[in-house]
């Protein structure tokens, strides 16, 4: 009876304290910057795109709403034909960013994107890429990678040693 | 003539009164519940959102009125004006100020018990027409309830009854000139504080409607206006508890004269209502059986006691 009369006159009380309302539309709740919210596709410091299609993010999707379809240049280099999200499937779970091996496909503090018709909520590679290097500046895979496609010479990587004569290592 | 049309002034202002505060009820608890757990509350709808009860109402008229099919369709219909029906004939009795009472009745206090006892019959034929579980077994702990605190909500305000000497409520308001009856009637109005709550099955005695358990109780099946009913005859309850603990034990309209009657009846009744609310925002709600106990074992007695001991003082003193 006693603690029921003093949780009233607590709550009573609280009439005074601090509101922790968050007013959303005028006033935006703060968003860590590794937040998972929308996915984006970023470049590397070229401008280039990062993604491979290596679909090991179509692969870990537990809701299967990503699709690509790769293709090369003619420098040999993978890029995706066509990189579809469906977003109204999207769970947000940010084990496509774990998946990516190339820093390409990213989850970024986002999460505005209602829309009144379903099928926009499919977002093509257009919508999907931007045109900055997302939370890993400077990093690009082929300036990394032993094959060449165009970016720089065979052996011209980072940590690349020159190439070598298979031939000339004879006995 | 004067006379005639100054009465059917007050029946109609008495009518439109109490149903605008009902639906004002909606803003203030859902803006007072906000202002006790440190939030904001409604605040979209005009300045500080007071227009939310407008927008609530028309969205309820502009919803799907659904009778489901497996109802026992006359009941259903019937059941939600059954409670609008008796608060308002209850609020006949009330005297907001002097001489403004649509019916000074000299039995005013019993038939208020009658007319809340007649509320029963709301839950009952809600729960039993819908032919659904849960709305049956909410029906059931509705009826027990209210039958059940209907016993000490009487005995409680017969202390009340014994110190006037009357039913009526305007001797009752008058005869607290010298001292409100809460203080020498200080258990009875404690007991009929809880009565009240339990009566108009409010939190924490909500339990005909609660969520946790019985979806939404005997009112399961209902949506549109007819759910809007039950929820306007649940703020018309809370208004009318308000308005009879006022008159009962805080003098009614009696108060210093800086301000006219109906201001002070006004005031101690949204005081009432206010802390309705708070007692939502604060209190858990009981187990059945604890309800039940508590109304038989504890309250009953104590009331019969207040009255015991409330009728020996006033033989002694006579």
């Amino acid at each position: 009876m006693f603690s029921s009369l003093r949780s009233l006159w607590m709550v009573f009380l609280k009439m005074f304290s601090k509101r922790v309302t968050i007013e959303y539309p005028e006033q935006k709740a703060y968003l860590a910057p590794r937040w998972r919210g929308r996915i984006v596709l970023t470049r590397d410091p070229d401008g280039n795109e990062r993604c491979v299609a290596c679909n090991l993010c179509a692969a870990v999707c537990p809701t299967d709403c990503i699709s690509l379809q790769a293709t090369e240049d003619e420098n040999d280099r993978r890029y995706p034909d066509y990189f579809r999200i469906n977003f109204s499937r999207c769970i947000f779970c940010g084990l496509c960013e774990d998946a990516c091996p190339t820093y390409a496909i990213q989850l970024i503090p986002d999460f505005e994107m209602g829309e009144y018709n379903r099928q926009n909520l499919v977002y093509e590679k257009e919508d999907l890429l931007i045109s900055g290097m997302g939370k890993y500046h400077g990093y690009s895979y082929y300036e990394q990678a032993g094959v060449a496609v165009g970016v720089k010479p065979k052996g011209g990587g980072e940590n690349e040693l020159d190439p070598v004569d298979v031939r000339t290592l004879l006995p | 003539m004067n006379d005639t049309l100054f009465h059917i002034l007050i029946i109609v202002g008495v009518l439109l009164g109490s149903v605008t505060i009902a639906a004002g009820l909606i803003y203030v608890e859902r803006k007072m519940l906000a202002v006790w757990q440190q939030r904001k509350g409604p605040n979209r709808v005009g300045p500080f959102g007071i227009f939310q009860v407008l927008a609530d109402m028309v969205k309820i008229f502009f919803k799907e009125d659904w009778i489901p099919p497996f109802v026992d369709k006359k009941l259903f219909i019937v059941a939600p004006t059954i409670i609008m029906l008796t608060i308002l004939m209850s609020f006949a009795i009330i005297p907001f100020a002097p001489s403004w009472v649509v019916a000074d009745l000299n039995i005013g206090l019993l038939f208020v018990l009658a007319m809340s006892s007649l509320g029963a019959y709301t839950i009952i034929l809600a729960g039993w027409s819908s032919n659904n579980k849960y709305s049956l077994l909410g029906g059931v702990r509705g009826a027990a309830q209210m039958i059940s605190y209907e016993v000490f909500m009487g005995l409680s305000i017969m202390g009340v009854v014994i110190q006037t000497g009357s039913f009526r409520l305007t001797d009752i308001v008058e005869a607290q000139q010298n001292i409100w009856f809460v203080i020498p009637q200080f258990i009875g109005f404690i007991i009929f504080l809880i009565a009240g709550v339990a009566e108009t099955h409010r939190l924490p005695f909500d339990l005909p409607e609660a969520e946790s358990e019985l979806i939404a109780g005997f009112h399961s099946e209902y949506s549109g206006m007819k759910f809007g009913m039950f929820f306007v005859g649940e703020y018309l309850g809370i208004t009318l508890v308000s308005a009879l603990i006022t008159v009962l034990f805080f003098g009614g309209w009696l108060g210093p004269a800086f301000l006219p009657p109906i201001i002070w009846f006004l005031i101690k009744m949204f005081c009432f209502i206010l802390f309705f609310v708070l007692l939502r925002a604060t209190l858990p709600r009981p187990r059945y059986d604890q309800l039940m106990s508590y109304g038989w074992k504890l309250l009953l007695p104590l009331a019969l006691l207040n009255v015991l001991v409330t009728g020996a003082i006033v033989l002694l003193n006579a």
